[in-house]
């Protein structure tokens, strides 16, 4: 088995990206964009800024630079950047670099751990030499192909302003140009050890997306899926969004558990499912999320493995993730409140779904209780159709959101807000009906927590100078580069959401042989005190190799088979041996033998492999027994082995036998006495 | 290993399904219906089967839950809270959301219409509601350690599903009811190829084949639509769920299409209430109606609204949806005694309708007067239309997924015994599949599969992949199709590759069963293998044509020249081939070898392998030794007396 990390990815938007190579097979478990790149390039411009001002402007910068020659570059850089450092082209995309300088072709498996894990799923779908398997849950491929519609939908905007895409290289991705980036830009577009220009792509089309979601496999969480017969796996439940998985895959040598960004206790996806990743052999630990503190760790160490289950029930039950939540949540909304109540609008640019769902309800609710009539807008090309599909599944939601559908009432509130029209819903910030609408104060919930797409650009230009509205962001959101162009700001800022996790006893728990853990956190988690498990640490880029746990694999052999069996017993060692002969059967991951169709009873019982030396008094024995006397000679002729005889046969018939250290040649002019022979020998030799 | 079954109910008949299963030491039962037919304790499967001592929670592993239909959650909170059963409870999302529905509305007619004793109360439903975990289509869930089980497609109505259960080696499905065609809200059944020993199948349509639903469908609309036009009230008695929603998926369509402004209404809440569940449970509907969720959720019925109890006597036509189906009471039968005497007004009847209800009453031939008890008696004029649409496989449905899944036995049940005993007839004949229909109370054991497990070494496993191709030529008799050439004969070459897997099992005291490779097994035992060989060094006449004059001059040599050396192999495969066509001889010039045989020209004076000196003739012999393996001992004395009785011709 290999691992090769290809990235370990950043937060929420950004899951980890890594190869696995088992049984032959290679596994890339997802393929996501890092879209918090995108901040390097300039919002679209606004009206008075034309694509002539824009060149002029660009070739203003590039021109100064010139004058100031190269020495001067440096002082340049550690200018504060400004607005005008940002690149003012239609953006490209940054891919996962590294999975570049893998060929395409040889990727058995994708699996899609979660909506985020997808949105760079076309660019190897497109590829005419992709012909992997891609498994993703039912939920998480209708939200991602949601979000990629969306996305493509927000990049059109940039397309109809800057035009068709030139083929060739954009000016920005020449050296020269991104030379003269601040180093900051810099490093987002290279990467830390500069190598990442490559991993940048202009964003696929529609087409491309539609054709990529007919190629993708949709699983329910604990589905049973079998790959080529050999791999079989499974997408377990982890709480970090709505159909958001772990992945399980059996493979004939090892139970395997992949386990990526998990949360214990979600407000709206269904919990982390961490009973069902027992019986795996090693878990692949990705969670980079994570914040780990070692105390936790040491307090379960003490206890023994029968009361494990108990206490990591217990350590959830009383956990305060979800409480935490709520209190983050709770304060948002009464920064919100605060902020409609002094004429202020609150803009949310909050993509994390879960988060919006529950900013919603919240936010109504605060709203309801301070007796205001604040409208809730939520624009985006995709919104209408998210907001009915989350209220379609509940097989994907948590247990009070079930219980909910148990009592009959909506999955979430935005079901009866909309209906009460306390929430409006629009495709865009140029729909009719918004214009229709708009009213201000209002709490606007809209894409991309970048800043850089969708209606967040055009209505941040709008209130970032008014010191009464709100900008809450998502943590994960660079404030600094990401607010550049609308500066200066007045607005108020807050942030949404730091999902704290407390690290959990899970792994002592789950009991692997094995664990996988990215060197990172490695340093942060002692694993010294007895493990019951070997821990191997990985790091980005680099691959792995794990030895085998089991020498042979598990092969099952049907019953009338077994049956049929002829044992025989060699004495010596006190073995029962048997030669065993059908029909191979390789499936959902099992070897099975079942009886073949060929039926040769008669050769089955002959030996045909043999060992041992047939001893001449032994030899002669047998043969007198079924009637054949001859007389030895001791070969002298044959000085290399000197066991060597020969057995002269006269009665009934003339015959020779000639017998080494390896081997016996049977001479005999009639078939009857050389097949006498021939068991005569065979019986004072060992065989099967 | 055998799987015991047990039929509590549902055996030879429709009603309280109930199915207990005993698998490799798990005992899951299957459904806890109740029967409709009977208000004394024949409504209820008769649990002290399971236990003696009624001790269920040990006796049970766990409770599989097919659909929402009370003949087969019926029994469920009797079962859970006067019974006392506490171990856990399968069932699908939507029949978790919607069976409580079910018992609470069945409870009610009881107590209020009937004025019964209650069996168990509102509590108690919910209290045993409590106890169920949901799952989803196709989710593995592991009961416990051994027990395994998941939930298929049914089809039969909202989230009905087929169960699939495996313990060891041993798997099962039971259906509950399905459909195998999709209707108007859902789709068919669906399940994967498993490898069953048993398959517990429904058979309520055992014996019949029917057409095309839409036909019928059609009728029903156009008898509802006639009804409305000419003023009647159409009463369409249906239980809650399921077809409640289909009927007015259809009608909410047919009104749309034909701008009808006829008031449909719904009765008692209930059935709009249900809708509700229906909406986010619409990803279980058919693909058709699940592609409607974002812009019109289908369940949003635009002319269905709420009935008043007022509205009975209104004047004007109206369609009514009414609880429960059968009229066996409740509200349904207050309507129907309004309703019935008027000409004008139209019943409908679902397909099927339990012995001792009126609707069963009224299916049996339209009678002009019901007797409901003693003092009361309804006059009936009203139109009869019986929907002949049901969600039930038909019997081609259930040989397609008998022969389908092709398990190695089938139990019947959910059915009418003589149509249950001719499907089991066709089932074995056409099938060839071992079939039972059990009765009530009635046990059936079949045995299991097993397989025996062993450690299989990585040099077994790969010699079981190697291909093992096998050429053989064939000639094909053909014809051209220009005619000019007539026959031709073209030889081709057929490939096959039949894996061999050959190895060894070694079972060595106190260790696992290993099957490794041959080669690995003296490697094993540390010794070296000895081959035993035959050798014999076979004389052959020779026929010299063209006599040389070298040749004279040496006239008593026993041997050939050497140049004739080769010169004699060519001659023998010549004759080995034309004996044996159908064998591959491989020549090597020097020698000639098929399977292990090998044959050379022997040169040496006195070959200890030539045996015989029988040969009259010596001048006119050469000699071929021979070799050969064990395995080959047939062929090589067919060969060896081919040789010994032919003459070659030596050039």
């Amino acid at each position: 088995m290999k691992f090769t990390c290809l990235s370990k990815g950043g937060g929420f938007h950004f899951p980890p990206c890594h190869m696995l190579n088992v049984s032959g097979f290679r596994v890339l478990f997802d393929c996501p964009l890092d879209l918090s790149a995108l901040t390097i390039f300039a919002p679209i411009p606004t009206d008075s800024r034309t694509i002539g001002d824009e060149e002029s402007s660009d070739f203003a910068i590039r021109e100064s630079v010139d004058t100031e020659a190269g020495v001067r570059k440096r002082q340049k850089i550690e200018k504060p950047i400004d607005a005008n450092c940002l690149i003012y082209a239609q953006p490209w995309y940054k891919t996962v670099n590294n999975l570049h300088l893998w060929n395409v072709s040889f990727i058995d498996v994708v699996l899609i751990s979660s909506p985020m894990g997808m949105l760079g799923l076309p660019y190897l779908t497109r590829n005419k030499d992709f012909s992997a398997k891609i498994y993703v849950t039912e939920a998480a491929a209708r939200l991602g192909q949601l979000m990629m519609e969306d996305l493509v939908s927000m990049h059109m905007e940039y397309r109809q302003f800057y035009g068709p895409e030139e083929s060739s290289v954009p000016q920005w991705m020449k050296s020269e140009e991104f030379e003269l980036l601040p180093s900051a830009l810099r490093k987002m577009v290279l990467g830390k050890d500069g190598t990442e220009l490559g991993g940048w792509m202009p964003l696929y089309s529609a087409a491309h997306l539609k054709d990529c979601m007919t190629k993708v496999k949709k699983l329910r969480y604990a589905e049973e899926t079998c790959y080529n017969g050999t791999l079989v796996i499974k997408a377990i439940s982890s709480g970090l969004e709505i159909g958001a998985c772990n992945w399980m895959i059996n493979s004939p040598k090892r139970n395997i558990a992949y386990v990526s960004g998990s949360i214990f206790d979600s407000g709206h996806a269904m919990d982390f499912d961490y009973h069902a990743l027992q019986g795996s052999d090693m878990i692949i630990y990705s969670d980079f999320s994570t914040l780990l503190t070692t105390e936790d760790n040491e307090q379960s160490t003490s206890s023994d493995d029968n009361n494990n289950w108990e206490e990591l029930t217990k350590s959830l039950s009383n956990n305060d993730e979800s409480s935490e939540e709520r209190e983050k949540l709770a304060f948002i909304c009464s920064c919100a409140i605060d902020s409609v109540k002094s004429g202020g609008s609150v803009l949310i640019p909050i993509d994390q779904i879960g988060v919006l769902l529950q900013l919603l309800e919240q936010i109504s609710i605060f709203l309801k209780s301070s007796g205001l009539e604040i409208p809730i807008y939520i624009i985006s090309s995709v919104a209408e159709e998210l907001l009915a599909y989350t209220n379609i599944i509940p097989e994907w939601l948590c247990k009070q959101r079930q219980e909910k559908l148990f009592s009959g009432e909506s999955l979430f509130a935005h079901v009866e807000l909309i209906k009460e029209k306390k929430i409006h819903v629009f495709p865009a910030v140029h729909s009719p009906k918004l214009l229709i609408n708009w009213q201000e104060p209002c709490v606007v919930f809209c894409p991309h927590w970048s800043l850089r797409l969708g209606p967040a650009v055009h209505l941040l230009r709008r209130w970032c100078r008014d010191p009464n509205s709100l900008l809450v962001l998502e943590d994960e959101t660079d404030a600094d580069i990401a607010l550049l162009p609308f500066k200066p700001m007045s607005m108020k800022l807050g942030n949404a959401l730091v999902k704290l996790q407390k690290v959990k006893p899970l792994l002592k728990t789950l009991q692997p042989k094995s664990v996988l853990f990215p060197e990172d956190l490695g340093n942060r988690v002692s694993f010294t005190n007895i493990n019951s498990f070997s821990v191997s640490h990985y790091s980005e880029n680099e691959t792995l190799r794990i030895p085998s746990l089991k020498e042979s694999s598990e092969l099952e052999i049907a019953t009338d088979l077994a049956s049929q069996l002829h044992w025989s017993n060699l004495k010596q060692r006190n073995l029962n041996i048997t030669r065993l002969k059908g029909e191979l059967l390789i499936d959902q991951g099992k070897h099975r033998l079942l009886s073949g169709n060929e039926q040769d009873g008669s050769s089955q019982n002959k030996p045909i492999l043999h060992w041992g030396s047939p001893d001449p008094e032994n030899l002669l024995a047998a043969l007198s027994k079924m009637g054949i006397n001859g007389h030895v000679e001791q070969s002298m002729t044959d000085a290399e082995s000197d066991e060597a005889c020969i057995v002269h046969v006269q009665d009934p018939n003339k015959a020779l036998i000639e017998v080494t250290a390896t081997g016996t040649i049977i001479s005999a002019a009639d078939e009857d006495l050389a097949s006498r022979i021939f068991e005569a020998i065979v019986n004072v030799l060992e065989g099967i | 290993m055998a799987i015991e079954c047990l039929v509590l109910g549902a055996g030879q008949e429709i009603g309280k399904s109930c199915v207990v299963v005993t698998i490799n030491g798990k005992r899951i039962m299957f459904d806890c219906g109740m029967h409709m037919g009977y208000q004394d304790r024949r409504r209820y499967p008769d649990f002290s089967l399971i236990s003696k001592s009624r001790d269920f929670d040990n006796s049970l592993d766990c409770i599989v839950i097919t659909h929402f239909h009370l003949d087969h959650v019926g029994a469920l909170p009797y079962f859970t809270e006067v019974c006392g059963y506490r171990g856990p409870i399968y069932m699908t999302y939507p029949t978790k959301a919607l069976a409580p529905l079910m018992l609470e509305d069945y409870r009610k007619v009881m107590i209020d219409q009937r004025g019964e004793e209650e069996q168990f109360t509102s509590a108690h439903i919910a209290e045993c509601m409590k106890k169920v975990i949901a799952v989803d289509l196709k989710q593995t869930v592991q009961v416990d350690k051994e027990l395994q089980i998941r939930a298929y497609y049914a089809g039969h109505v909202l989230g009905a599903a087929m169960f699939y259960a495996k313990v060891g080696d041993a798997a099962m499905v039971y259906t509950g009811d399905y459909n195998m065609t999709p209707d108007r809200h859902l789709g068919a059944a669906q399940i994967d190829r498993l490898q069953l020993d048993l398959l517990i199948t429904e058979s309520t349509y055992a014996g019949t084949i029917r057409d095309s639903k839409y036909a019928r469908e059609r009728e029903f609309l156009k008898a509802v639509h006639n009804c409305v036009a000419g003023g009647g009230k159409v009463l369409i008695p249906t239980f809650a769920l399921g077809r409640a929603q289909e009927l007015s998926i259809l009608l909410d369509d047919y009104w749309e299409r034909m701008n009808l402004k006829v008031p449909i209404y719904f009765s008692a809440g209930l059935t709009i209430q249900a809708n509700m569940y229906y909406k986010m449970l619409i990803s279980w509907t058919s693909q058709k109606v699940k592609e409607t969720y974002a812009t019109h959720n289908a369940f949003d019925f635009k002319n269905v609204r709420n009935f008043d109890r007022s509205l009975i006597d209104a004047p004007g036509p109206c369609v009514l949806f009414a609880t429960p189906g059968m009229i066996s009471g409740g509200f349904s039968l207050e309507v129907f005694k309004r309703w019935a005497p008027f000409e004008m007004n139209l019943v409908t009847l679902p397909g099927y309708c339990v012995a001792g209800t009126i609707g069963h009453k009224l299916m049996s031939g339209k009678p002009a007067k019901i007797d409901l008890d003693k003092d009361t008696q309804i006059d009936v004029r009203c139109q009869i239309h019986q929907l002949s649409f049901s969600p039930h496989t038909d019997a081609k449905g259930i040989m397609d997924l008998v022969k389908f899944l092709s398990p190695k036995h089938v139990i019947l049940v959910h059915g009418e015994k003589p149509k249950m005993a001719t499907l089991k007839e066709r089932i074995q004949s056409e099938l060839g599949i071992q079939c039972y229909h059990p009765a009530n109370k009635e046990s059936v054991s079949i045995p299991s599969s097993h397989f025996v497990k062993a450690g299989a070494s990585n040099a077994f496993i790969r010699s079981c992949l190697n291909p093992n191709f096998k050429f053989s030529k064939s000639s094909l008799e053909e014809k051209s199709d220009s005619g000019s050439q007539g026959i031709k004969s073209v030889p081709w070459m057929q490939i096959s590759d039949e894996r061999v897997s050959e190895g060894i099992l070694v079972l060595e005291k106190s260790k696992k069963a290993k099957i490794v490779h041959q080669d690995e097994l003296l490697h094993m035992l540390k010794k070296q293998k000895h081959e035993v060989q035959f050798a014999y060094c076979c004389p052959v006449h020779i026929e010299k044509v063209e006599k040389t004059e070298t040749t004279d001059l040496i006239p008593t040599t026993d041997e050939l020249s050497v140049p004739d050396k080769s010169s004699l192999i060519k001659p023998l495969l010549e004759k080995l081939s034309s004996e044996l066509s159908e064998a591959k001889i491989h020549d090597f010039g020097e020698h000639l070898q098929l399977e292990s045989f090998h044959v050379s020209i022997c040169l040496k004076d006195n070959c200890p392998y030539r045996i015989t000196d029988s040969l009259q003739n010596k001048s006119k012999a050469a000699f071929f030794c021979c070799s050969w393996s064990a395995a080959d001992e047939k062929l090589a004395w067919r060969i060896i007396s081919i040789m010994e009785n032919c003459n070659l011709t030596a050039n």
